[in-house]
């Protein structure tokens, strides 16, 4: 296929950019309150929680676009918002 | 299903476009966990076409088909017909707003359901032409501010489940993005029944409801609390409520006020400032309840 | 080889059948509905093996038959008129997308008021879409343009859609002979599609999504060339089924006795053929007449056009207009021979379906030769088949 040819692109992370460099405020994650129940995983709009082998979670900063529904919605208030420096 | 059993895979992928806080984001990524890969979606002009990103990337993990604004129903009876053609028994799926669903789409959706095209129409409702910049669509609610009702909506809105039921579709289900198990349970049933299905997701939209980014869950979840949204399913034309609507309806808990979920949204604050607006208020009061009078009634 | 009478309808669907088509989606428009009451029947018999899907409008029409092209799988429709207007946004979007659809239109003038005859007002309104649009005279020029135009719209350097044209009633509905080749020969010359991209769940792509200005230009300048090499691809397929059939209707364009004409008649559809008509008599008057039929408006043969003598003075009959501009065919000769010294005369003819007959022809190149046209001419309306000009 020639290279622009029509209009097909390509499934590929961060397809608009790193969207973390939109934040405002961060996400800041106490494992230790965290209970692992997976709510921040399946509730945040852009899959920037990572969900590991364990059911732990990471929030990958790269691309979280720091709307904080994550922290709104943590049962136990294991995330809380900052602003970014 | 509990949520450690969804899919781990993400076929929406992260940096995508979307706005931050997008209840659209939240509605794919649960809906594709149910869906897996062997899925084809088609888009009409939505904010999904947008959230795509710009060509030569995409934020979608399986093949997805823009189609124009009209035409997303008509071209997923087209892709059906491609694919048994090749023997493959890939899910279509039409994936589209409210003003695609409700507005100019309307017909290309009515003749796939009639011709019985075996595919799933999701449409996402965040009830207004959030894309092209908060306009009014057959889904705003009454007395919403958008950017052609300046003064608040003077409609309702109509009631697209009553169309889809007109249809005798298989299987019909409301859903919304705060309930992340009720939406992946009622995809993942849609996708086990052969023919034309609908499920529509309520999906609060930061920009044009005007409220916090961080509120869009929260937002959804009022919507169901205050009795706004249902989550229902129709069956062989047979109604039934489920989650917090179920209770509802069976007077089980008594819905939270309506004024709760139209005072956390910009989009109503005329109603509340520099003066309230009595009459309009009680007004969208009365079409809530005439809405659970007639669910009672096993009516929609 | 089978020698068949029938209606142009019929026969596009007997060439939709013979091209193996797998996916047809059509609405039902007067004076196409033929076209898809043959082609359904075909299917219900057993006949024809494919999927029909019957749309509620023509703009679902295209819209399926871009979702089922973009599965890989070849596909056919057919419109007519007011049904090709309101497609004209999913022509733009098959072209875009690069789906070699092919589509027969039945030429049929645009209301209000309500008519039903031939005019090519239709299609000269999808001057601009990106498909390739031809024109046919005959029945069995409409069996082997669809044939031809699936092989010429799947070449890989091709990949654009192409809509065959006829006209309304004096072909559509008219019964000619027409010969069919035994279906190995037409599957030798018509292998099975080969896509160039496709929906694929094992192979996830986006088609269509955001595109900025750059690329965008870049897509669209490669329509261009695909249209550009066209030219050639038509003449050499048309050259390969000859070879196959023993049929040849011309390349990009029909010439009749146009090498030493003084006068040419340009013109297409059926308004060409009859243009042969007109000819062979100016010809019995020892006038030099010929005849360049316009059998691809686009790509426009503009290579062909070119090789008129500058002497050559040109008698062009547009069966459509571009208001406030002028004949379409008219401006098109125009461009073509810009900078050349050839006088070019226009004609209006047939809006509505008024009749144009060889008399009516005769009297315009007799009007070009005497000197009494005017650079752009109108067919009088009234009773009649008399030709004037204002």
């Amino acid at each position: 296929m020639r290279e622009i040819f029509t209009t097909i692109s390509r499934p590929v992370k961060g397809a608009t950019e790193k969207t973390g460099q939109w934040r405002t405020f961060k996400p800041l994650l106490d494992k230790k309150k965290c209970t692992r129940c997976l709510r921040c995983w399946i509730l945040c709009p852009d899959g920037a929680i990572q969900r590991n082998e364990d059911e732990s979670v990471e929030i990958n900063l790269e691309y979280c676009k720091g709307c904080g529904i994550c922290a709104n919605e943590c049962p136990v208030k294991a995330i809380r918002m900052v602003r970014e420096e | 299903m509990p949520l450690r059993d969804l899919s781990k895979e993400e076929l929406y992928l992260p940096g995508s476009a979307a706005c931050a806080g997008c209840g659209d984001g939240i509605a794919l990524r649960i809906a594709l966990k149910a869906l897996g890969k062997d899925t084809i979606f088609t888009v009409p002009a939505c904010c999904t076409s947008v959230i795509e990103s710009s060509y030569p990337n995409t934020s979608f993990g399986i093949p997805v088909m823009n189609i124009a604004f009209a035409a997303s129903a008509a071209c997923a009876s087209g892709i059906r017909a491609g694919l048994r053609r090749q023997g493959k028994e890939t899910q279509v799926v039409v994936w589209a707003g409210d003003g695609a669903t409700y507005d100019i789409g309307v017909a290309s959706l009515s003749g796939a359901w009639e011709r019985e095209t075996d595919f799933l129409y999701i449409c996402y409702n965040n009830q207004m032409y959030s894309n092209t910049g908060i306009q009014r669509s057959g889904a705003t609610p009454f007395g919403a501010w958008t950017t052609t009702t300046w003064k608040g909506k003077e409609e309702s809105e109509k009631d697209m489940i009553a169309i889809a039921m007109a249809h005798h579709l298989p299987y019909i289900a409301t859903a919304t993005i705060g309930y992340p198990e009720d939406l992946h349970r009622k995809v993942q049933k849609a996708k086990s029944i052969p023919g034309p299905k609908y499920i529509e997701i309520l999906s609060p939209c930061p920009p044009g409801w005007r409220y916090d980014m961080s509120k869009t869950v929260e937002m959804s979840k009022l919507s169901i609390a205050t009795g706004v949204w249902a989550l229902l399913e129709v069956e062989e034309g047979n109604i039934t409520f489920n989650g917090r609507s179920k209770a509802i309806l069976e007077g089980k808990i008594k819905p939270k006020p309506v004024e709760d979920w139209l005072s956390g949204q910009g989009r109503f604050a005329h109603l509340f400032k520099p003066k309230r607006d009595e009459e309009r208020i009680k007004k969208f009061e009365e079409i809530i309840d005439q809405k659970w009078q007639r669910h009672r009634e096993g009516k929609l | 080889m089978k020698l068949i009478m029938d209606t142009a309808n019929h026969i596009a669907g007997e060439a939709a059948k013979a091209a193996r088509a797998e996916v047809v989606a059509a609405y039902p428009i007067t004076p196409q509905t033929t076209v898809v009451e043959y082609i359904q029947k075909l299917i219900s018999n057993g006949e024809f093996d494919a999927d029909f899907i019957c749309v509620e409008s023509e703009h679902s029409a295209m819209a399926a038959t871009i979702g089922a092209s973009a599965t890989g799988v070849r596909t056919f429709t057919a419109t007519s008129s007011h049904g090709l207007l309101y497609m004209h946004e999913m022509l733009h979007w098959a072209a875009l997308a690069r789906l070699p659809i092919v589509m027969v239109n039945i030429n049929r003038t645009i209301g209000p008021g309500w008519n039903i005859w031939a005019d090519h007002q239709d299609s000269m309104a999808q001057r601009d879409t990106g498909w390739l649009q031809f024109h046919c005279g005959s029945n069995q020029e409409v069996f082997d343009t669809v044939i031809q135009s699936y092989k010429i719209a799947e070449a890989e350097e091709i990949q654009l859609p192409i809509m065959v044209n006829f006209d309304a009633f004096i072909l559509s509905h008219t019964s000619m002979p027409v010969s069919i080749p035994d279906q190995p020969v037409i599957d030798k010359f018509l292998p099975k599609r080969k896509p160039v991209w496709k929906l694929d769940s094992s192979d996830p792509l986006t088609h269509g999504n955001i595109i900025p200005p750059d690329p965008y230009l870049e897509i669209r300048k490669s329509m261009q060339e695909s249209q550009d090499k066209a030219r050639d691809l038509i003449r050499t397929t048309a050259e390969e089924w000859k070879k196959l059939t023993g049929f040849w209707h011309g390349g990009t364009v029909e010439e009749y006795r146009a090498e030493d004409a003084d006068l040419v008649v340009l013109a297409m559809g059926t308004l060409g053929s009859e243009a042969k008509v007109a000819v062979d008599r100016l010809r019995k008057e020892r006038i030099k007449a010929g005849v360049f039929r316009i059998r691809s408006f686009r790509p426009f043969p503009i290579d062909e056009i070119k090789k008129l003598s500058e002497e050559t003075k040109l008698v062009v009959v547009d069966k459509a207009l571009s208001f406030g501009g002028e004949g379409v065919l008219y401006s098109e000769v125009k461009s073509a021979l810009y900078g050349r010294k050839n006088e070019i005369f226009g004609w209006i003819a047939g809006l509505g379906g008024k009749d144009v007959s060889w008399q009516d022809l005769v009297q315009m190149v007799k009007a070009v030769k005497d000197g009494k046209a005017k650079p752009v001419n109108w067919q009088k309306g009234g009773k009649g088949a008399i030709t004037g000009f204002i």
